[in-house]
């Protein structure tokens, strides 16, 4: 196949900013301060679970420098209504009541009532003031204890969603099920069939940065934020419905994010800030303490889940099922429906059956994460699988190669694949030089694939021609990773002229039509397309004013290298005109160029990667070393490489972490025990090697330059590469992560 | 509580501020002096996206109180670059895409070039625990180590 | 969180003049902070009066001599591991000291704030067990000074009275052949508390025998500890595997450890026992290769 040549896309060029960001200059969510601004902050649940039976906000309001408090109260009682979110289903009811608690704190850490003061100090005395008279009731910590005949109930009016008949109060918020064909009659066709539980802990997506908003609002009733988010228009929508608006009385302009994962796709405080603005008439700023991060935004669920999978000695995978169960923090929501989906995605299955189900208990409200549900699902998931692989006798990416999902293969959930590159990551994989380089003592290897879906929806985006035939992008979706050089790649790509005469900038919801969020590896695939085809845009207004000025048809003027060529036999054999002199002469020949587009993109193409992990393991200590890591990933086409790999390598160093040593510990009361950044172990420079992003490319066809979404599928395989190499090193299967060195040291202890 | 007058040294500037006690340095930087490059990520030096110079020494900024300034020099990330040049770690974490979401990113110049003043010539492990009190949850540190290591050859003049 | 007042004396003398004034909350010295200001936020500690101590000359020098070495109380740990000597000297000391945190900890943190903190998981105070260092304490009442395994009494809890202040840590110098070693087991590489500190201390003699022996261990007990009978075990000795056998053996022994976030007992017995027989192993390395 004969790659295309192009000029920017594949190259590396410096981020214009970047600059900003190196120096400092960058503006994220706290850093805004304007004229007369007051403080806000949130007073917390004490109690994992309670009723409140009132609340007295008077002292608060009497304190000196306190100018408003607001409660439940003060937001309009939502009915229940599902909200359409990226990637995780939630429910305004819901949102609201996480918002502000009403009737019920449901986690340590739910939010009962918010302030405004002069200072932050003075608002933190006001919160002290405040009197909430709470009613104890029994917290539910576990699935087993969400689970009993007996347990507490969270929310007296849910029922199970999937389960015919179902009307008696529980925790047990859903049960799906995706699958086909038959699986006893698989398993009964398999010579070896291999079954385990699998358990994880709840982890949090590790932004640096803390929420940070700033509201204010004016005489007209109109509100403008700033904050840190992933979804400018979705916490206007959500704003909006929360406090019963309508959206145009929001603007939202979205900060700089200092990381998001998933986790800024939602709102938490911004609904106050902007109802402590509209009470006051100052603006209100608040910003998250990294302790409140912790106790009240969104973690990914924690899970157990049983796997079966069986296969035929000769190495053909005859069935797959699994029972998985999500915790969905206080409200109904978890991951459980894309952790399902994706579990056994990247093999050929006729007969396979996940049945999931969706748990409330007293924990904070899961959120998003990078891939939600997969990477618990695909730890368990490629596992059994290894297990199944060594069982065999067969080398774990043969196993792999033989059962591997292609283009035509449907999908356990349904939908046939498209071209796809899961085989291309194999195959890679196996040539590698890590896959046989040698391995010391106490040291093992492991394989572990896995697979995300990757999303389309909306985007809007303009490109914008100067007088001088440099051009603006502008589009509406945060830049998290390095998207706003692609997007102008993409834009320099299809004008033809230097990346260096190409700006991005990320719009607000005033100043740019709808767009969906930043999330689903989403921005560089359905935002590329808008800014594409507003690009193309731009060329077709080009061609017709050259064509105007040659006076032939437009269809005859062709575009290469920034310039319009006039056809054979054109009058007077007219030279070639550059952007530049027909951005000049614009407001001559018709008025300003200006390209538009606005789409619902369809055809995001899934990505498939394959990771190779060594670990040592020092067995006197049970202390794990990551010694070498290589992710290979199909990443349709690289716009910038470099932004691929950092998108890799750091989903990467997420899931390392995940596997190695981030739990949220839980005192008996239902209290986080470690808040903060000692205690909740990420990795630090120290504890990884340099992480191998192999980029394979198999285009998408369904987008201009073959973009798939890349930045979800590193987080799936980590967890189960991990695991596999500490079982080649050590000769046991941990079934339970994070391996923290205790776990560790007390399975190696244990036939000893 | 009565403010205290401090003079100290901000960029090589003299500056002159008021604040409680108990305000950190952190707070004064971004408050009083406007200087909103270095962050606040956890409060407690754990994070590092505080970290400053102060008299030739790298600290997070959250565990140095205002008052503690006294007649000292601190270098924030607004004073590593030139009036019209990059530091040359500046330009390396560019070149190298070691900068994603980039809120950890002053925090890392200000250690890595803290790191390259003591250690001009450090080893890929030197680097990595020079760097350990900053955290990135974006990049996985394989950029950023690159990026320092090509900064540090650069600044011996060997490439 | 709460206000408090500050002073940044110069003198001694007035640092003792702040720190016995009446006042609640009490006065408190400040050092480099990392502890301190960490615990005034979080409200676990409260202080009316914050007595900066790190312009007091008394505090901040380091004299490495023919008797020994007298460190200042607000040394930084960074500058202690810059000092060659020092490290040269005692390595073991340099080591945990050199463990306390990030290089940003580092710039700041010092070996008396670590010991005045008095956490059981304090790196710095095994190290210094191991070493029989001295605490010269100055007081409203004059100076006293004792044994650095008396100085911490419980979490939290030291010996200083009132109007106390520890000023520097005294070590006598290492006779030939000796050296330390001080080993911490972290589930990270980096930025954690010690889950178990270990620290050795030897001296050996011409023929490679074991001397003398101190060995102390951390986050083991409610206080750092001295672990007697595990040095006696390397006495005697040529520090084979069957004498850190035992020795590890008897460090197990020793601990009285709890579960918590950071480590299982069960977990910490059996490190302990680990950590001390590679700190013994290289102790004894680095021993016999002094004259």
């Amino acid at each position: 196949m004969s790659e295309p040549r192009y000029k920017w896309i594949g190259t590396r060029p410096i981020r214009p900013d970047g600059f900003d960001k190196v120096t400092g200059r960058a503006s994220f969510g706290a850093d805004l301060s304007l004229p007369g601004m007051l403080y806000g902050k949130v007073l917390r649940s004490p109690h994992a679970h309670a009723r409140i039976r009132s609340i007295d906000v008077e002292p608060a309001l009497a304190t000196p420098g306190v100018k408003a408090v607001v409660t439940a109260a003060d937001l309009p009682d939502l009915a229940s209504e599902a909200v359409r979110g990226a990637e995780t289903q939630t429910d305004f009811q819901d949102l609201s009541r996480n918002v502000l608690a009403r009737d019920k704190v449901l986690y340590h850490g739910h939010a009962v009532a918010a302030v405004a003061a002069t200072s932050r100090t003075i608002a933190e005395r006001a919160l002290q003031a405040i009197r909430v008279d709470y009613e104890v009731l029994p917290a539910v910590l576990d699935l087993d204890a969400a689970l009993a005949d007996d347990a507490p109930i969270l929310h007296e009016d849910l029922r199970t969603k999937g389960v015919e008949g179902a009307d008696q109060p529980t925790n047990l918020a859903a049960r799906i099920e995706i699958g086909r064909g038959d699986v006893e009659k698989g398993f009964a066709e398999a010579d070896v069939v291999v079954e385990r539980e699998f358990t994880t802990r709840m982890v949090h997506q590790g932004y640096i940065e803390p929420h940070a908003v700033v509201a204010q609002s004016g005489e007209d009733g109109h509100s403008v934020v700033w904050c840190c988010t992933q979804g400018p228009f979705v916490v206007r929508a959500y704003c909006a419905r929360i406090l019963g608006l309508d959206p145009s009385q929001i603007r939202v302009i979205p900060s700089e994010i200092g990381g998001g994962f998933g986790g800024k796709g939602t709102i938490y405080q911004e609904p106050l800030a902007i109802l402590l603005s509209r009470r006051t008439g100052r603006p209100v700023k608040m910003v998250m303490t990294r302790e409140e991060v912790f106790r009240a935004t969104g973690p990914t669920s924690g899970t157990r889940i049983r796997v079966k999978v069986g296969a035929t000695a000769k190495g053909k995978l005859t069935a797959a099922a699994a029972t998985a169960i999500y915790e969905a923090g206080a409200f109904k929501g978890s991951p459980i429906l894309p952790g399902s989906m994706t579990m056994f995605a990247p093999y050929v299955l006729e007969h396979v059956r996940i049945e999931g189900f969706d748990v409330v208990l007293n924990k904070p409200k899961v959120a998003a994460y990078r891939a939600p549900g997969s990477a618990m699902a695909a730890f368990a998931a490629e596992s059994a699988l290894d297990e199944l692989a060594i069982r065999l006798g067969m080398d774990p990416i043969d196993f792999r190669l033989a059962n591997a999902a292609r283009e035509g293969t449907e999908a356990p959930y349904g939908p046939r694949f498209g071209r796809i590159g899961f085989v291309e990551t194999l195959e890679a994989a196996k040539r590698h030089p890590h896959y046989t380089a040698a391995l010391g003592p106490d040291q093992g290897r492991g394989i572990a694939c896995g697979f995300w879906f990757n999303v389309g929806l909306q985007s809007s985006a303009a490109v914008n021609l100067n007088e001088d035939g440099t051009a603006v992008v502008v589009s509406g979706c945060p830049d998290l990773s390095g998207t706003r050089i692609t997007l102008a790649m993409m834009a320099a790509e299809e004008l033809g002229i230097p990346i260096e005469r190409v700006r991005a900038v990320v719009a607000d919801t005033e100043t740019i039509g709808y767009n969906d969020l930043s999330a689903g590896s989403r921005v560089t695939f359905a935002t590329g397309m808008a800014v594409v085809e507003a690009a193309r845009d731009v060329v077709r207004q080009l061609s017709a004013r050259a064509a105007a000025i040659w006076e032939v048809d437009p269809q005859e003027v062709r575009w290469e290298e920034g310039r319009a060529l006039p056809p054979e036999g054109a009058a007077g054999k007219p030279e070639p005109l550059g952007i530049a002199e027909l951005a000049r002469r614009a407001a001559q020949t018709g008025g300003p160029i200006v390209g538009q587009a606005s789409l619902a993109a369809r055809g995001a193409g899934p990505g498939f990667a394959t990771h190779i992990c060594d670990v040592s393991v020092d067995r006197e200590t049970g202390r794990v070393s990551i010694e070498r890591y290589t992710a290979f990933q199909d990443v349709g086409r690289a716009i910038h490489p470099g932004y691929v790999e950092g998108q890799i390598q750091g989903g990467v160093a997420q899931g390392i972490g995940w596997a190695l040593g981030e739990e949220y510990l839980w005192n008996s009361s239902g209290a986080m025990e470690n808040p903060g950044f000692l205690d909740y172990r990420m990795p630090v420079a120290s504890d990884l090697p340099m992480i191998d992003a192999q980029l394979i490319e198999v285009p998408n066809p369904t987008h201009p330059y073959g973009v798939r979404g890349v930045g979800e599928t590193p987080n799936v395989p980590p967890l189960a590469a991990v695991a596999n190499a500490v079982h080649a090193a050590t000769g046991r299967r941990f079934t339970d992560l994070p391996l923290s060195p205790p776990r560790v040291l007390e399975a190696l202890d244990s036939e000893e | 509580m009565a403010k205290i007058h401090v003079e100290a040294s901000v960029n090589g500037e003299p500056v002159e501020f008021l604040c409680e006690p108990r305000a950190s340095l952190l707070e004064v930087l971004r408050d009083e002096l406007g200087l909103t490059g270095t962050k606040e990520g956890c409060a407690t030096g754990e994070c590092g996206a505080c970290s400053v110079i102060l008299d030739g020494r790298l600290v997070c900024s959250c565990l140095v109180l205002g008052v503690e300034m006294e007649g000292r020099s601190v270098q924030t990330i607004e004073g590593i670059a030139s009036a019209e040049r990059l530091h040359p770690l500046q330009q390396k974490f560019l070149e190298h895409a070691a900068v994603q979401c980039g809120i950890c990113t002053p925090g890392l110049i200000v250690a890595a070039k803290a790191l390259l003043d003591h250690n001009p010539d450090p080893s890929e492990e030197e680097v990595r625990f020079g760097l350990a009190g900053n955290l990135c949850r974006c990049t996985g540190y394989d950029k950023i180590v690159r990026a320092v290591l090509d900064a540090a050859a650069e600044m011996r003049g060997q490439t | 969180m709460e206000p408090f007042r500050y002073q940044a004396p110069q003198s001694l003398t007035e640092a003792i003049e702040l720190l016995a004034g009446d006042g609640d909350p009490r006065p408190r010295a400040l050092a480099g902070g990392t502890d301190l200001l960490v615990q005034l936020r979080a409200g676990s500690v409260s202080a009316g009066l914050l007595v900066d101590v790190k312009r007091i000359p008394d505090l901040t020098g380091v004299v490495l001599d023919g008797d020994g070495l007298r460190l200042g109380a607000a040394v930084s740990a960074a500058e202690i591991g810059e000092h060659r000597q020092l490290a040269d000297s005692y390595p073991g000391l340099a080591d945990a000291v050199g463990v306390i945190g990030s290089a940003q900890v580092q710039g700041r943190a010092s070996v008396g704030g670590n010991l005045c903190n008095a956490s059981p998981a304090a790196d710095s105070v095994p190290a210094l067990i191991a070493l029989g260092a001295q605490c010269l304490i100055a007081g409203p009442s004059g100076s006293r000074t004792v044994p650095v395994e008396s100085f911490v009494s419980g979490p939290g809890e030291t010996a200083l009275a009132r109007g106390e202040i520890l000023v520097e840590l005294r070590l006598p110098r290492p006779p030939p052949r000796s050296a330390d070693a001080y080993l911490r087991f972290t589930p990270r590489t980096e930025m954690d508390i010690a889950v178990v500190g270990a620290a050795v201390n030897l001296t050996l003699d011409s023929d490679g025998v074991c001397r003398a022996a101190r060995v102390a261990l951390g986050a083991v007990a409610p206080t750092a500890m001295a672990a007697p009978a595990a040095a006696q075990a390397l006495v005697g000795t040529r520090i084979d595997e069957e004498a850190l056998a035992r020795a590890a053996a008897a460090a197990s022994a020793a601990c009285a450890p709890i579960d918590d976030k950071r480590g299982t007992a069960v977990f910490r017995r059996k490190l302990a026992g680990v950590l001390i027989r590679r700190a013994a192993t290289t102790a004894a390395a680095r021993a016999a290769q002094r004259g």
